[in-house]
Formats: C-alpha cells, sequence, structure tokens
C-alpha cells in the first residue's frame, strides 16, 4: 500500500502531464487548421499540371530520345526511395506504419535483387531506417527549419533527385508519404515520381482531330513541364503528410489527455480509501486506549 | 461556342483565380499573345511578364507572373504559374533592394549552375520593375 505522500504525488505529475498533453492537442488542432487548407490549396495545380502534362505527352511520339524524366532510363535495375516523415512525433503510429510500408516495399525490391537508395525526408523515417538500412541512404533532407513548406523547399528536393537522375544513380524513383483523408485517418501511400505515370485520356479534349500547337516545340515545353511536374509532386507529398502528421498529433494527444483523466480519478479514489482507513484506524487506536484505562 | 474565356491561374501554393473573362493577354516565350474564345489550342511557355485580364469595359487586370506554362483550348485558358504577384501589390523600392541582392548573389556565383540561377533571378526582378513601373 503506497503511502499518502506518494499517491499525492503521482497524482500531481499525471495532472502535469494532462496538461501537457492538452496544451498539445490545442496546437495541432490549429496548425492543422492551416496544414489542411495548404494541402487543399496546392491541389487545384497539381491537377491542372496532369491534365497539360497528358495533353503535351499525347501529342509527342514516344522515342527513345525522350527526356529521362518522363521514361524513365529504360532499365530498372535501381530504385530511388523517397520517404516524407514528420521530425517529430507524438502522433500515435502515423509514422512507424508509413516506415513499415516502406521497409516491406524496400525488402521486396532487394529480394528481387535490386538496388536499392534511400533519401529520407523528414527526421523520424531517418532514425526509423538507418539501423537496417542506413547504407543505402543517398542525401537527406532536413526538414526542421521549415516552418511552412514552400515550392521553393520541394524544389530543392526535385533538383536533387533530377541531379542524380541525370548522374545515371537510379532508374525509378517511388515517394511514401501519408495522404491526408481525414482526422481520424491517414493513409500510407506510394506513388511513382520517375517515370512518370501518365493518366490514359486525360488531357483535354479537343473537338475533331485538332491537337495542340506547341511553342516553342514540345521538347521544350517538356523540358519546362517536367522538372515543374516533378517539384509539384515532392510539394503535395510534403503538404499532405505535413496535414496527416497535425491529424495524427492531435487524435493522439486527445486520447493520451483522456485517458491521463481516467487515471487521475482511479488515483484519487485509492487516495481517498487509503485517508480513509489512516483515519478509521486512528479513531481504534483512540478508542481502544481509552477503554484500556 | 461559348462568348467568355474560362481562365485558371494556379500557382504550386494555391489557386489565384479561375473566372470568366472576354479576354486574356499571355507573354508567350515567342510573344505575347492575346486569348479570345474560340482560340486555337496551343501550348505555350511564359516568359516573365505581366498578363493582363480584360472583363467588361474597365482597365484590365494586371497579374505579374515569373515563368511558367500556358495550356490554351477553344474555350478555357490555364496557367500554370511559378509564382505570381498582382502587380498593384508590387513594391519599386523593394524590387531595386532585391535586384541589388541578387546582383550580389550573381557576383558571388562559383559554380555554373549557381551563376546559371542568379542571372535568372536578376532578370525575373528586372523584368519585375518594368512591370511595376508601368
Amino acid at each position: 500500500m503506497p503511502s499518502l505522500k506518494d499517491l499525492r504525488k503521482r497524482i500531481d505529475s499525471v495532472k502535469s502531464t494532462r496538461k501537457i498533453t492538452s496544451a498539445t492537442k490545442m496546437v495541432a488542432a490549429s496548425k492543422l487548421r492551416r496544414a489542411q487548407e495548404w494541402a487543399e490549396a496546392a491541389r487545384p495545380f497539381a491537377q491542372h499540371m496532369s491534365r497539360v502534362m497528358a495533353s503535351v505527352a499525347a501529342g509527342v511520339p514516344r522515342s527513345d530520345d525522350m527526356p529521362k524524366l518522363l521514361i524513365g532510363t529504360g532499365k530498372d535495375q535501381t530504385v530511388l526511395v523517397v520517404i516524407v516523415t514528420s521530425d517529430r512525433g507524438l502522433c500515435g503510429a502515423l509514422n512507424s506504419s508509413l516506415v513499415r510500408t516502406a521497409r516491406r516495399r524496400i525488402n521486396a525490391l532487394l529480394a528481387d535483387g535490386k538496388t536499392v537508395k534511400i533519401m529520407p525526408v523528414g527526421r523520424k523515417g531517418r532514425d526509423a531506417l538507418r539501423r537496417d538500412h542506413g547504407a543505402r541512404f543517398v542525401g537527406q533532407v532536413d526538414t526542421s527549419k521549415m516552418r511552412k513548406i514552400t515550392y521553393a523547399d520541394a524544389q530543392g528536393i526535385a533538383e536533387q533527385i533530377t541531379t542524380m537522375l541525370d548522374g545515371g544513380e537510379f532508374d525509378r524513383c517511388v515517394i511514401f508519404y501519408n495522404t491526408f483523408k481525414s482526422v481520424i485517418s491517414q493513409v500510407p501511400t506510394e506513388k511513382q515520381l520517375i517515370p512518370v505515370a501518365i493518366p490514359e485520356g486525360g488531357g483535354t479534349k479537343l473537338e475533331g482531330d485538332a491537337s495542340y500547337e506547341a511553342e516553342p516545340d514540345e521538347g521544350e515545353i517538356l523540358a519546362e513541364l517536367l522538372p515543374r511536374n516533378l517539384a509539384v509532386q515532392v510539394l503535395n507529398a510534403m503538404l499532405e503528410n505535413n496535414a496527416s502528421f497535425q491529424g495524427a498529433q492531435m487524435n493522439a494527444m486527445d486520447s493520451a489527455t483522456r485517458n491521463a483523466g481516467d487515471m487521475i480519478a482511479r488515483l484519487t479514489l485509492v487516495y481517498n480509501r487509503a485517508r480513509q482507513a489512516n483515519i478509521t484506524k486512528e479513531l481504534i487506536e483512540i478508542i481502544s486506549g481509552a477503554e484500556a484505562i | 461556342m461559348a462568348d467568355r474565356v474560362k481562365f485558371d491561374l494556379v500557382s504550386p501554393e494555391r489557386q489565384l483565380r479561375s473566372e470568366d473573362a472576354d479576354m486574356v493577354v499571355v507573354p508567350g516565350s515567342e510573344g505575347d499573345f492575346g486569348v479570345l474564345p474560340g482560340h486555337a489550342p496551343i501550348i505555350s511557355t511564359i516568359r516573365p511578364g505581366v498578363i493582363e485580364v480584360y472583363k467588361g469595359t474597365g482597365a484590365p487586370e494586371r497579374i505579374f507572373i515569373s515563368g511558367g506554362i500556358c495550356e490554351v483550348s477553344a474555350d478555357r485558358c490555364t496557367v500554370l504559374a511559378d509564382d505570381a504577384v498582382e502587380v498593384a501589390s508590387l513594391d519599386r523600392a523593394a524590387i531595386e533592394k532585391r535586384i541589388k541582392d541578387a546582383e550580389e548573389d550573381l557576383a558571388d556565383a562559383k559554380t555554373d549552375l549557381d551563376q546559371h540561377k542568379a542571372s535568372t533571378a536578376v532578370a525575373v526582378l528586372r523584368e519585375m520593375l518594368t512591370a511595376a513601373a508601368r
């Protein structure tokens, strides 16, 4: 039976934990709203972009001298895995389930005899994969300084990827991130970045046999379009993941706050019982002492 | 056929415009072109410059964009911009300062890539200044 003093200490400590978790929850809730707005604001561009991509690509005959960003290197030996995670924890199973998905994929690729290179974006993914796959890391991105994720940040990452592709360091590139479905549901997602997956017939339908006139020409437009497309895909992944993180954190902290409340109620009950038992014991001692005289 | 052009202007971070316009003038890399309803389908790259949106009889809305891609089909005009700012909100003094910074970057640039980046930045800012001056 713990003493009254010990119980009081425990109650106080759980109370301060509850303060922290509920404050974190509130912060996450307010950040979530903004993160969600950013993620939603970025969607129209991605939609228009993929439509234009499909329109352009439909007008260009497939050939081997097309940009590598569009068709890849033609081989499928080395795979670059980009994994977008959050920098901080306290968000439930968000990062660990994403890392689990990615790890399963990496192991499957390795079992097929492929070479895998990993580029972690965000601290949690880097820490989780370092032990098993640390040797496969190529470059990493520190997102802890980015307070708002901007297009320029995504462009920086896209440039790194492009440089590696031009250097022939990989043949295929996939990105892992959490898609924000709702506050209670974030889905680990895998998406192929290179070669670009172009939706069939996704372009604007033109009347009759009309086709787009390109200015200056298709090749140059593709050269402008592809790096942007890559950066936008990366930006989208980062924004979705950021919104997912805030949602998951809010959720996790909400249940932590509730659990702390339950624990305080239980401990208070034990404390009061112990206090009453003490009083009763003292009374019995006094009464039996008085009777003995 | 519609008698107005559906004009969409989006940057990676947000959608800036989605509206009907009478005419849109786009600074294409091969020269400015105006888009009226029924324009032939075209895809063009854009040089840094000012997009003019004509609606009704008033003066056109002017928006500066630093580059991007434009897709035109019979009844719509979609501009994918890298960065877009309304000309009215441009501040000349601030731009002049940024040009100075960019020129210093250009002078400091060591690799070809840095040099290329810095000179592009200077060119975009100069264009922005002319847009603000008009």
